[in-house]
């Protein structure tokens, strides 16, 4: 302390005060140390989930798992007595085809929709629309999967006159509904981000409202658009009582729209409450759910560094 | 550059305008008229098997007659316990992230753990679910496991829309407490939380509708196919609306064309009424200025 | 007229945002019961230094201080409740933010949280300062108008409000008159004319004149540094001063 600051008696009830924490200063530490557990479960659950899938599933994958039958033969037979074989190429095919066809039918007019929405509707429009899109992604996946096999699936059979409804068609289409709503709500907050200024810009240069956004919001939004529809893949890949119940569920390496197949997701659903804790078939589905997991972990991975990508620019 | 020419708008950039916007405008209404039309089946075939009956009894004769009672009381179950299990940590980690996490390694790790959560499929939150609450906690196939691998699943909705309200509070309110010597936890019980609670819960609410949606997590963790009386605690098994729809949509031979329509009907209704509310509320709340 | 001995010393103070030096090695005392002016440019740092005062650093991950601050000999950085400090110390910056309660809560907020709880104490508080800041008039049949809706110039003076509600014991007012109209201004100068018997006050003004109308002492400030501190009357009119000041209190820049 300087010299010419002096303390003196009047001051040391100042002193006390300063240096005593009250009831409101143990309170705050308090909750600050609950909230941030709170904070950090978040990260406790993201490792708990990884870690007790691959604590069902180690047995079977330092056991009798084969990597190179798992990820190449199409050959799915948990059950079988005397040869089992654990062979998830179908099941990547059926997954993917079904995501495929979903993001072909999403895509496209999830981003329409968004652009609509973002860039030509107005007022109550703009807000009818939003709500609409909103209601729609809440509608549970069990119920699209029932729509796919009561409403769909008749329909494929009448339009295509084909034996089976229940297909790659059947529950891409449908999953390529529900990812549209999400897809859109995303790709809308992208293109809402793009700032005023640019628009007005262009404009005052005589571009119209479709060049507008053809030329500087959409190549501006780009990042944000591209991580709508890797989360639009990420959400179709993970989709599981939709694709469970509109794709046929039958083991099959596709060859048209009009094949049945299987998904990753589905065959857990499916199998799992006829398996004994500890069984290789057991064991096998939750090795599927590690290889999901690790799937979509690194899709999002992607989507999120897409999008920081943008604020760093 | 030389798209943005001078000449003044003509009419052919106008016909151009109009091609497009209106192309824009069908891809959107495209989006929207299939599910209209879906839930008009679904409202013309289920409304013949709603009744009064159809709520209030149980289902009978190999769940091919009856009603769905037990189904919809087991779904109030597992809602209301996973909200018990969320809304307190979820609001505690949103909280945390807008009022005191700093800006370090560890709230990005938080963060990203967040994105994460909310992307894991559900079924290998199932699989979470049944190796974590049902083997290794012990609490078997119930109501507190299903309802704990929902509320691990639906964190991330209670978290980020909680955390959005809390940061709709302008941070000058903030300032203006701290300079009066209120510690951030007085400020954020007196002027944070008291102008985002609606907000808060307009996220809560939608949390509650997708948990009552959601059937994966709960098959092998708690939900039953078939059950003809009520759950009498937490470690009780029970039926459930969405789990119910599966069964009888899949699994149940002889089941009258009615039926899993109603039952579908009614799960929908849950859901998008809940939505409506939340929506409403924030519309309502939108137009409510406070600053 | 003025006490000797200091309620405030401030030590080689320096304030950075970023890497940007808002203030550079700042010293100088306030003396207790005085009404110390501080003038100077836009961007000069006088903000800076008032922030500083209240330990608003934490509140802004971008901003660091460094140097020694002695609040009646308590070294601020050192004691171990920084929410007492930030009680004894009101402050009121240019831009006006009346809290989305009432006007009543706003102006009962800081004595709660001192542990006053009787609506008759309370009553008794809020018409004290609000009539100080010179707006019980015109909200005392509204006490239940939320604050954050308030004209602007009405929650500047619901934010001085505030500040006097924490009984502070020293009041750092920033451009206080900024949104406020002469007539009224006048009047809240008045008022702080009588609190220096009381409390000490740091006065950071554009307005050269209030400035000197009000200030004991005043000090002013130029890209981030104390360029001089003397008794009004000498910075105003004496001969010993430095010509930047000069020129600055005669209108010749800023
Ligand atoms: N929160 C902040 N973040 C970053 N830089 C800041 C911040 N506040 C002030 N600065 C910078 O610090 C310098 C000093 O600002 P300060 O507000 O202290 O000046 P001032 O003298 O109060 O100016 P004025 O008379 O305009 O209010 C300025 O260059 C300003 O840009
Ligand atoms: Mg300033």
């Amino acid at each position: 302390m300087p010299a010419d600051v002096q303390t003196d008696a009047r001051s040391s009830g100042i002193a006390h005060d300063l240096n005593t924490r009250g009831r409101a200063w143990y309170i705050d530490r308090a909750v600050s140390v609950g909230v941030f557990v709170g904070g950090v479960s978040a990260i406790v659950f993201i490792v708990g989930i990884f870690v007790f899938v691959t604590r069902e599933g180690l047995d079977f994958v330092i056991g009798p798992m084969d990597a190179k039958e798992f990820f190449t033969s199409i050959n799915w037979r948990p059950t079988s007595e005397r040869n089992p074989t654990y062979g998830i190429l179908a099941l990547m095919a059926g997954t993917a085809s079904v995501t495929g066809l979903a993001m072909l039918v999403a895509v496209p007019f999830s981003l329409g929709a968004a652009i609509y929405i973002a860039e030509f509707a107005s007022g109550k429009m703009r807000e009818s629309l939003k709500v609409l899109v909103e209601l729609l992604a809440a509608i549970p996946s069990v119920v699209w999967g029932f729509v796919g096999m009561t409403i769909m699936n008749p329909l494929i059979i009448e339009f295509f006159d084909v034996a089976v409804g229940l297909s790659v068609l059947n529950a891409g289409v449908i999953l390529g509904l529900m990812a549209a709503p999400i897809m859109t709500t995303i790709a809308e907050d992208a293109l809402k981000a793009v700032p005023d200024s640019y628009r007005e810009a262009a404009e005052a240069m005589g571009a119209t409202r479709w060049q507008v956004v053809f030329k500087v919001v959409l190549p501006a939004a780009k990042s944000g658009l591209m991580a709508s529809v890797l989360l639009g893949v990420g959400r179709g890949f993970g989709e599981t009582m939709a694709v469970l119940m509109a794709s046929g569920h039958a083991i099959n390496l596709p060859t048209s729209p009009f094949d049945s197949v299987r998904a990753l997701t589905a065959t857990i659903a499916a199998e799992l409450g006829d398996t004994a804790r500890g069984s290789d078939h057991y064991g096998v589905l939750f090795t599927l759910g590690i290889f999901l997991f690790v799937v979509t972990f690194i899709i999002n991975l992607t989507a999120d560094i897409v999008v920081k990508g943008v604020g760093r620019k | 550059m030389s798209m943005f020419a001078r000449t003044p708008l003509d009419q052919h950039n106008r016909r151009i305008e109009w091609l497009v916007k209106t192309l824009f405008l069908m891809m959107t209404v495209l989006l929207i008229i299939p599910v209209a039309l879906i839930m008009s089946i679904l409202i013309y075939r289920g409304a013949p098997a709603l009744s009064l009956e159809f709520l209030t009894q149980v289902p009978t004769n190999g769940m091919t007659a009856g009603g769905i009672m037990t189904a919809l009381v087991g779904t109030i179950w597992i809602v209301t316990v996973a909200l018990i299990a969320s809304v307190p940590i979820g609001v505690a980690a949103a909280v945390y992230l807008s009022e005191y996490a700093p800006d370090n390694w560890l709230t990005r790790a938080i963060n990203l753990a967040i994105i994460n959560l909310a992307g894991v499929p559900s079924i290998v939150h199932a699989l979470f679910g049944l190796g974590a609450f049902v083997v290794f906690f012990g609490f078997g196939r119930s109501i507190l496991a299903a309802s704990l691998t929902l509320a691990v699943m639906t964190l991330p909705v209670v978290i980020v829309s909680t955390r959005e309200s809390l940061q709709a509070v302008p941070h000058a309110f903030r300032e203006a407490c701290w300079n009066m010597g209120a510690t951030r936890w007085q400020t954020i019980w007196r002027v944070v939380l008291p102008n985002s609670i609606s907000g808060i819960l307009t996220g809560v609410i939608l949390e509650v509708s997708r948990t009552a949606g959601e059937t994966a997590p709960i098959m092998f963790t708690g939900a039953a196919a078939f059950l003809p009386f009520l759950p009498q605690g937490v470690l009780d098994q029970t039926m459930a609306m969405s789990l119910h729809l599966y069964v009888v949509a899949t699994q149940v031979p002889n089941v009258p064309e009615a039926l899993p329509f109603g039952v579908a009907l009614v799960l929908i209704s849950m859901v998008l009424v809940m939505n409506a509310m939340s929506i409403a509320f924030r519309v309502y709340l939108r137009n409510k200025r406070k600053w | 007229m003025v006490e000797a001995s200091p309620k405030l010393s401030v030590r080689d103070l320096t304030v950075r945002y970023g890497d940007k030096t808002a203030l550079d090695a700042v010293s100088l005392d306030v003396l207790t019961n005085e009404i110390l002016g501080i003038i100077g440019p836009a961007n000069s740092g006088k903000t800076s230094f008032l922030r500083a005062l209240n330990r608003m650093e934490e509140f802004d991950p971008n901003m660091t201080v460094q140097g020694d601050i002695f609040f009646e000999g308590q070294n601020i950085t050192a004691i171990r409740n920084v929410y007492a400090l930030r009680r004894k110390v009101g402050v009121v910056f240019p831009l006006p933010v009346g809290l989305p309660m009432s006007v009543y809560d706003n102006v009962a907020f800081a004595p709660r949280l001192a542990g006053i709880r009787k609506r008759a104490e309370l009553d008794v508080i809020v018409e004290r300062c609000l009539t100080r800041a010179a707006l019980w008039d015109e909200v005392k049949d509204r006490l239940d108008a939320l604050g954050s809706l308030l004209s602007g110039g009405q929650q500047q003076r619901l934010t001085i409000a505030r500040a006097l509600s924490q009984n502070p014991e020293l009041l750092l007012l920033d451009e206080f008159s900024i949104a406020v109209d002469p007539v009224t201004t006048m009047r809240i100068e008045d008022v702080l004319k009588e609190l220096k018997h009381e409390i000490t006050i740091v006065l950071v003004t554009n307005l050269v004149q209030q400035a000197r109308r009000l200030a004991d002492r005043t000090a002013f400030f130029l890209q981030s540094e104390l360029v001089e501190i003397a008794e009004t009357e000498e910075l105003f009119t004496g001969t010993v001063q430095d010509q930047r000041t000069r020129d600055y209190v005669e209108g010749r820049f800023g």
